[in-house]
């Protein structure tokens, strides 16, 4: 990618990103959003990260595609850390830890 | 008098936000370097914090950019990730939708989702509040968030470059995005969307230039609305 490519891809989403925040406040104003596209939206971080990471977790670039014990191990600690303590901070660092201990055993 | 309320407003903002600094802090230093193992410079790092200020959607468009994603699905699979934001901007309308469009602008900027849901618990708990303190209050619930945010990218951009590859740096953004997901893992909807989304991206993934996510993201959203559905018909069956 050329630097000005990355620029406008950068320019671009924050421009659509500030538009998605001032949508209803600035624009809109007061008329109601109908039930059903609340409902969606609600799903929206669920419905993308998700996605995202599975692929990364199941086929990491880092081993050439190939699964990796620690980096599943990881994966695995990181969400069910996240799930049960509610900290983000909590679940990326016992992620972490999982990772370089199960990195520094399987040598 | 009312100038001295609105200024009290202001610094309650700012110590009902203070823990978020916790938050901010640590993901804007991983950002800076993810973005620069990523090949990005300072300046395009910072650019990204900077313009759109909006952790997931500036670490998602940095993975789709590094996979070199067609422009049109990095710019698609940033904003999806940005969606929730436009929900923000409605549930704010009651509150702050009198103030002047250059503050109600401003105020967009740093629409985040902590300082949105401090923010809204606060309005809604204390419906006396002008809209003069609610908007110093909002303005100042995002100061922990915001600065911090841009100077710790830019910490984490200096730092990026000089980590060896030992570190299984490749992992931060799994990792980051992944803990990111467990706590909003609130209702059987939002566990049924993240399920729905993992198999849709996995089975779609032979689709061409990641078109495969922004389907499965559809399909997961209609999930997480159906259950979501299902669980107030049950819950309202259940009342009768």
């Amino acid at each position: 990618m050329s630097t000005l490519h990355i620029w406008l891809v950068i320019v671009l989403i924050g421009i659509g990103t500030f538009l998605i925040r001032f949508s209803f406040l600035g624009l809109i104003g007061k008329r109601p959003l109908p039930g059903w596209v609340l409902r969606h939206l609600r799903y929206t971080p669920v419905a993308v990260l998700p996605g995202m990471v599975a692929p990364l977790v199941i086929w990491p670039g880092a081993t050439g595609g190939q699964p990796d014990l620690a980096r599943l191990a990881a994966a695995i600690m990181t969400l069910v850390m996240g799930y049960v303590t509610r900290n983000v901070i909590v679940s990326i660092l016992s992620g972490v830890a999982t990772l370089y201990l199960c990195l520094y055993v399987t040598g | 008098m009312a100038a001295e309320t609105v200024k009290s407003a202001y610094w309650r903002g700012v110590r009902d936000g203070a823990p978020f600094i916790l938050v901010a802090v640590p993901f804007a230093t991983l950002f800076g370097v993810v973005a620069t193992e990523a090949g990005f410079t300072i300046a395009e790092t910072m650019g990204f914090s900077v313009l759109i200020i909006g952790g997931a959607a500036q670490f998602a468009a940095v993975q789709q950019m590094a996979e070199n994603a067609p422009t049109l699905i990095v710019i698609a699979i940033a904003l999806a990730v940005n969606l929730r934001m436009a929900m923000y901007s409605a549930a704010l309308v009651p509150h702050l939708g009198g103030a002047a469009l250059w503050k109600r602008a401003g105020l967009s900027y740093v629409l985040f989702d902590q300082n949105y849901a401090i923010s809204t618990a606060t309005f809604e708990a204390r419906p006396d509040m002008s809209i003069d303190e609610k908007v110093a209050y909002f303005a100042g619930t995002a100061l922990p968030i915001g600065p911090p945010w841009l100077l710790m990218t830019y910490v984490g951009a200096l730092i990026g470059a000089r980590i060896p590859p030992e570190f299984a740096l490749d992992f931060a953004l799994p990792i980051t995005f992944l803990s990111l997901i467990g706590p909003a893992l609130r209702t059987p909807a939002h566990i049924a969307a993240a399920l729905v989304s993992v198999t849709a991206a996995l089975v779609l993934a032979f689709m061409p230039y990641n078109t495969g996510l922004l389907a499965a993201a559809v399909l997961a959203m209609m999930a997480g609305a159906r259950v979501e559905l299902w669980a107030e018909r049950r819950r309202a069956a259940e009342c009768r």
